[in-house]
């Protein structure tokens, strides 16, 4: 008989938060008349990450020193919990902005259900702590987004968004699966400490599962070369669910990415930084190039996430305390303009019915000034102005990469993002700067009901991402105190 | 009080866009707050002690501990110039843009406001990530107001603009994050001088393409051309005295042997500049061109003084500062007063526009003589300073200088007679009124500026620097 491990429910709170979310907003489906259903549904979800983010919290000032719970398969540390406050945050303006969409009124339970679901494999992602757990965790929260990237089976190319996002994302997971079992042959162990202890420094064994692993996490932070999915992907599934994915997605692999490199693969360090350098160089030049020649802004928007995360990755290249605080500093207001910058498209798709371009956002400033606004404070955002958070962010990343001794990486960071301005900068040029008169189109039915959902959203985004300017200090404490549970 | 003079106009800014005022209610709101920070900019004048010098009316709060940024912010006895002119200048153009009724008041009087706030930030800030947090957050009402209310060609200007200025920036916060973090604090009044040529050029690439020194001046024409006059003035007249700042405060202050070693090829530019801008000045077919190109040629000069790097030097290019900074925002001005009544700015087109139009006449004439540098105007002071502290360096570029000034007055002279004598150009129509008093009383308070310096240069000259020596307070970086 295997004896039963002791469970610390505590250390899991956020996860069964969410999960209990998952069951119930599933039984709304079948239960719940329809015309209650979506706002059920949304609610049950909505309170469901709202516990998450509270559970969160409370671990986190309850976890001081992390330590493993759950026979060390799952970590109870501050690194985790912050990443879930940052997971749970996404999911919220995620609802938020959902809520208002006109299709989907047939699935809205189960997107709800999905959504929450996903969110709690996430949770539980941030703190695998085993090869086993994280594997599991990275399955649950993928399948769960390749059935919302397909749930609204009339919208154009959501389909194939699905399709394509199902074969490489599987095709990523059975990367990160194989590595896995290479590293557990090689070591013997799955556990993350015991794989340092037990890892020899050249071990091919050791290093092929080691690049493995590196490549399947960079599939779910879609960092280049293995970003092919992100753009096709990003522009075919309901924009809701693509900001979910911008922003929580990429978090998630991130951090998790640092926390296996940093705790199980500390002897082989001076390989790993230079593949991470790697990918990130190739993430910022193959994003920013692409993202000049993009027309459709949800395309665009997808290249320079890609670039976003060469930016991240330079943070974990660094291998350093300041490495891991500039990343979880950086997520918390990338994620923000994440959300709120698809939030817009999405408030833009629902007036005209088509996809969103360059060529039909214009006027839109002036049309709209809240969320035109905000749409120019989360650009100059995401291309480091001051003002906002992405500015500190990229201040920060910039730091640790020089402390780490890799100027050249501030030198490329600095390069990638001035090319970034040009379409950053056009987009804002597009709002603001053309006529309404220019535009092609007419909105569909008249002027859409107002959405206060989605604009509550937009500015809870636009408020992080300028908040996070100002209130610095407080961020970087939250970011130290996770970052000290890592053996750097 | 430095950061109420940064909060008052940031402050009016947000009130401006938060409240649905109409067009003449913003616009008042607008002015009365730039006035306000005029008479809070005189307290401060008349409160900071001249005979004491060093930093004054400082104000520090911790903003990333870890890293020692902070919020720190005062003013040296030169900064309370820079910032004079900013807070005057930027007062006479958000009268003259009220008078003249942009479109979308709220919005563009909440810009030029943010745009106050960043500018005097600019001259504030004794942190270098402040600093920075500044000198771009200037660029972003500086991007929108060109390029929303600006000419036809807007959209090109503001896409070159933009991508010069942020070039030289971003290599400013490559070398910034280096410079800060091996000295340990990014304080500008604690970090310790360098001598690291790269994060010099890293910083001297900033400053040169918002001075602009030549060949970084490629933005220059069309950014002056196709936005409003106001915004114009303030580019030339405000905007690009912070790339000197920026030269003086941390080029030549924190980087004594690199300032040393570049100074040849930095002092080559600048007389290139100066010339070549005097040259294009004196061929430019239009009123802005005219001011522009010798713009390029004033931050030139100013450069040199600044690169000299000795006690004339160093005051006569504080004083050159906030003279160019006065004439070419009420030449702007007047450029766009000229506009108004033409519906052209083509030289060509002009003519005969004294005839029957005296108050024109007279405030073009008096700016455009103190711009050509007669001797017992305040221009004059400054260039003759300069020159004076530039020769000490090698009578070469002194010679330089003295064939600009010659130049000076050629274009000067051309842009006069072409706008006010000659025979009435086929633009000018006889109905094309004179000077309105509300345009009066926009450009006489900043000729009223440039006359009581013509008087008394040694205002600026005299309390800019401790004891008015400059190279040594610039030697032991302002304390």
């Amino acid at each position: 008989m295997i004896p039963r491990p002791h469970v610390d429910w505590f250390a899991l709170a956020p996860v069964n938060a969410l999960l209990l979310a998952t069951g119930i907003a599933l039984l709304c489906a079948v239960l719940v008349p329809r015309r209650w259903r979506k706002g059920v549904a949304a609610t049950v979800c909505a309170l469901g990450y709202a516990v998450a983010f509270g559970f969160a919290v409370a671990l986190y000032v309850k976890s001081a020193h992390g330590h493993g719970v759950v026979a060390d398969a799952f970590r109870r540390d501050r690194l985790a919990q912050l990443a879930t406050m940052i997971l749970a945050g996404s999911g919220l303006l995620t609802i938020g902005l959902s809520y208002g969409g006109r299709d989907r009124d047939d699935h809205a339970a189960e997107y709800y259900s999905l959504l929450a679901a996903a969110g709690a494999g996430m949770a539980f992602f941030v703190g695998a702590n085993n090869l086993m757990t994280l594997f599991l965790a990275l399955e649950w929260f993928s399948i769960s987004l390749y059935i919302l990237c397909a749930i609204d089976r009339d919208r154009l190319g959501g389909l194939e968004a699905a399709l394509k996002y199902l074969v490489i994302g599987g095709f990523g997971s059975a990367v990160l699966l194989f590595g896995s079992a290479l590293v557990y042959g090689a070591t013997g162990r799955l556990d993350f400490p015991g794989i340092a202890a037990a890892g020899a420094e050249h071990d091919t064994l050791l290093l092929f599962g080691l690049a493995m692993i590196i490549a399947g996490l960079a599939f779910k932070a879609s960092a280049a070369p293995f970003h092919m999915w992100t753009p096709d992907v990003y522009e075919g599934a309901p924009s809701p669910v693509t900001a979910f994915m911008a922003a929580a997605t990429k978090a998630a692999a991130l951090v998790v990415m640092l926390r296996v490199l940093v705790t199980a693969f500390p002897q082989n360090a001076h390989l790993w930084t230079v593949a991470v350098a790697v990918i990130a160089v190739c993430s910022l030049v193959i994003g920013n190039l692409a993202a000049l020649a993009q027309r459709g802004v949800k395309r665009m928007l997808a290249y320079s996430s890609i670039s976003h995360a060469g930016f991240m990755l330079i943070a974990v290249n660094a291998n350093s305390e300041l490495g891991a605080r500039a990343l979880l500093y950086y997520l918390v207001p990338y994620c923000a303009m994440s959300v709120g910058s698809f939030a817009v498209v999405a408030a833009r798709e629902r007036e005209l019915g088509v996809p969103v371009t360059f060529e039909n956002m214009a006027g839109f400033g002036w049309e709209r000034p809240l969320l035109g606004i905000s749409m120019w404070a989360f650009l100059l955002g995401f291309a480091g102005f001051p003002l906002t958070g992405g500015f500190v962010g990229k201040f920060y990343v910039f730091a640790a990469a020089y402390r780490h001794g890799s100027t050249w990486l501030v030198i490329v960071g600095v390069l990638a993002t001035l090319v970034s301005l040009y379409y950053y900068l056009g987009l804002v040029r597009a709002m603001f700067m053309r006529r309404t008169e220019d535009l092609q189109l007419a909105p569909i039915g008249g002027s859409p009901p107002r959405d206060a959902l989605l604009q509550t959203s937009v500015l809870a985004c636009l408020a992080v991402t300028v908040g996070s300017f100002f209130a610095v200090q407080p961020l970087i404490d939250l970011a130290q105190h996770a970052a000290s549970g890592l053996p750097f | 009080m430095t950061t109420t003079l940064i909060l008052l106009p940031l402050g009016a800014a947000l009130v401006v866009w938060l409240l649905p005022l109409n067009r003449v209610s913003a616009g008042s709101l607008a002015l009365l707050a730039a006035l306000a920070e005029v008479g809070l900019w005189i307290q401060m004048v008349v409160r900071y002690d001249f005979d004491q010098g060093g930093l004054q009316f400082s104000d520090r709060r911790s903003w990333i501990s870890d890293l020692d940024v902070s919020y720190h912010v005062g003013v040296y006895g030169f900064s309370v110039w820079l910032i004079g002119l900013t807070v005057v200048v930027m007062a006479a153009t958000i009268a003259y843009a009220f008078w003249a009724g942009r479109e979308r008041m709220r919005a563009y009087m909440g810009l030029m406001l943010f745009l106050t706030g960043s500018i005097v930030g600019v001259f504030a800030a004794q942190d270098l990530l402040l600093f920075y947090a500044f000198f771009e957050a200037m660029l972003i009402p500086l991007y929108v107001l060109v390029g929303v209310w600006g000419g036809p060609g807007r959209m090109g200007a503001t896409l070159k603009f933009i991508l010069y200025t942020m070039a030289g920036s971003l290599l400013m916060l490559a070398s910034i994050v280096v410079y800060g973090l091996s000295q340990n604090t990014f304080d500008l009044t604690k970090i310790g001088q360098s001598s690291s040529q790269w994060i010099f050029l890293g910083f001297v690439a900033a400053f040169a393409i918002k001075a602009p020194l030549f060949p970084f001046h490629g933005w220059l024409p069309d950014a002056y051309r196709e936005s409003s006059p106001e915004v114009a003035a303030v580019l030339s007249g405000v905007v690009s005295k912070a790339g000197a700042y920026g030269f003086l405060r941390i080029a030549v202050a924190k980087f004594p042997n690199p300032a040393h070693d570049f100074r040849v090829p930095i002092l080559a530019l600048a007389a290139i500049g100066l010339i070549y801008g005097s040259l294009l000045a004196f061929r430019a077919p239009d009123l802005r061109g005219v001011i522009a190109y010798s713009s390029l040629a004033q931050m030139g000069l100013i450069t040199m003084g600044i690169f000299a790097v000795n006690d004339l030097g160093l005051d006569g290019s504080v004083l050159q500062m906030v003279n160019h900074g006065l004439i070419s925002a009420t030449l702007f001005l007047l450029a766009g007063m000229v506009e108004r009544r033409a519906l052209t700015g083509e030289l060509g087109r002009l003519g005969g526009m004294a005839r029957g139009r005296p108050a024109l006449a007279t405030v073009l004439m008096t700016t455009g003589v103190i711009a050509l540098a007669v001797p017992l105007s305040t221009a004059f002071a400054g260039e003759f300073l300069i020159l004076a502290g530039i020769f000490q360096r090698g009578w070469g570029w002194a010679v330089a200088g003295a064939v600009a000034i010659v130049l000076a007055a050629m274009y000067v002279l051309r842009l006069i007679s072409a706008v006010l004598h000659r025979e009435v150009g086929p633009a000018v129509s006889d109905s094309a009124l004179d000077l309105r008093p509300a345009e009066l009383g926009v450009t006489v308070p900043l000729l009223a500026c440039l006359l009581a310096l013509s008087v008394w240069p040694a205002a600026v000259t005299d309390h800019s620097f401790r004891d008015d020596h400059g190279a040594a307070d610039v030697a032991s970086q302002f304390k």
